[in-house]
């Protein structure tokens, strides 16, 4: 299999990832924005940490930071698919500042909530394949 | 065409998202419960016979649907006091039970408050167990704090020991959830500000302010006091 080919079939598959995500932070904004984070109902682990002061940032569901980042992520996925080189970098920064934000969330799930949300240990698999997508991604010198 | 093709592919996924986003968020807004006017009724939840805080004539009333394990029950308990007291005789507070069957000692708490209430101090106990429940929720063994927490209230812990496993205790918190089911009430808290339920984005302290001003303005208040 050449370069290129590899490149675009991983590109491909961090497209596909982004769009799990994407539909995961949906849900989550919209359960944000119903206020269903705010009453109980469901599992009471789910609630501990989307109920939690650290679930926002600014009044903002951090889910719709999410959604935003996995949207990010699924164009420059494309791009990058198609040939772009720029929009590779711009998928590295992105997965590279998912990857540092979901150590934070993890490490605020396990020592000051003590609960995990399952919704968010997804997004954390999806990043933490997005970021071995990125690095075992050849670098490219062609642009169009 | 190809040039094109990742702007197509991007606009599509970004319209499907804001499609599919709008369309979950108008299946998820809970439906607009209200508490019937003649809430003797059987199967009503009017006040009639909750665990009542307040003047039996003020022109608001609130009614929570609880659960002292769930965590935003208890965070919305210390905000409800605090309104309480700056609104005073404008507000009457009214608590019925709703124990979650995911909260594994939310029904032995709401016995525990009846068992208070028997003694006359069910606030107390209320708002003992929802300022102590991250300590007893993760307890193996609850019973054994809430003896103590009936120890710390002064009431006679043989009597509350026995209230707590009695059929008075007991068809109190099943009367209560017979009503939010009857009602269409699903999850806790549940809140009525003028048996008008609050919409779940506003389950905080300003959207309950906002909730009970709103219902002080209103014409012709409707008061769930008959």
């Amino acid at each position: 299999m050449n370069t290129s080919r590899f490149r675009i079939i991983l590109y491909t598959l961090a497209a596909i990832i982004s769009l799990a995500g994407l539909a995961d932070a949906t849900y989550l904004t919209v359960q944000a924005l119903t206020g269903e984070t705010l009453v109980c109902g469901g599992s009471p682990d789910c609630f501990r940490v989307l109920g939690s002061s650290y679930a926002r940032l600014a009044g903002i569901p951090m889910a719709a930071f999410g959604t935003l980042a996995y949207f990010g992520v699924f164009s420059f996925a494309t791009f990058a698919a198609f040939g772009y080189t720029r929009a590779r970098a711009f998928l590295t920064l992105t997965v590279g500042t998912m990857f540092l934000v979901t150590l934070w969330l993890l490490y605020v799930q396990t020592f000051i909530l003590h609960a995990f949300c399952r919704y968010c240990l997804f997004s954390a698999a999806l990043v933490f394949g997005l970021s071995a997508i990125v690095v075992l991604a050849p670098s490219s010198r062609r642009s169009p | 065409m190809k040039r094109y093709l990742p702007f197509v592919i991007t606009a599509a996924v970004a319209l499907a998202t804001l499609v599919s986003g709008a369309m979950l968020y108008r299946a998820k807004l809970l439906p607009a419960l209200t508490i019937p006017e003649n809430s003797a009724a059987p199967g009503a939840g009017g006040a009639e016979s909750g665990h009542v805080r307040g003047r039996s004539d003020a022109p608001v009333t609130i009614i929570e649907f609880g659960d002292f394990q769930c965590p935003p029950c208890a965070n919305l308990s210390e905000p409800i006091n605090r309104l309480e007291r700056d609104y005073r005789s404008r507000l009457r507070v009214v608590f019925r039970h709703f124990p979650l069957g995911n909260h594994l000692h939310a029904r032995e708490a709401a016995l525990a408050s009846e068992a208070a209430d028997l003694q006359g101090r069910f606030w107390e106990m209320h708002d003992l167990l929802y300022r102590e429940q991250s300590v007893w929720s993760k307890a193996q063994d609850v019973r054994v704090l809430f003896n103590a927490y009936a120890g710390m209230l002064g009431l006679n812990i043989d009597r509350f020991k026995k209230d707590i496993e009695s059929e008075q205790a007991k068809a109190r918190v099943e009367s209560d959830e017979q009503k939010a089911v009857a009602l269409g009430v699903r999850t806790t808290p549940t809140i009525f500000i003028n048996n008008h339920a609050v919409p779940a984005a506003l389950l905080n302290p300003p959207g309950l302010r906002g909730s009970i001003d709103a219902a002080l303005r209103a014409p012709t208040p409707v008061s769930s006091t008959q």
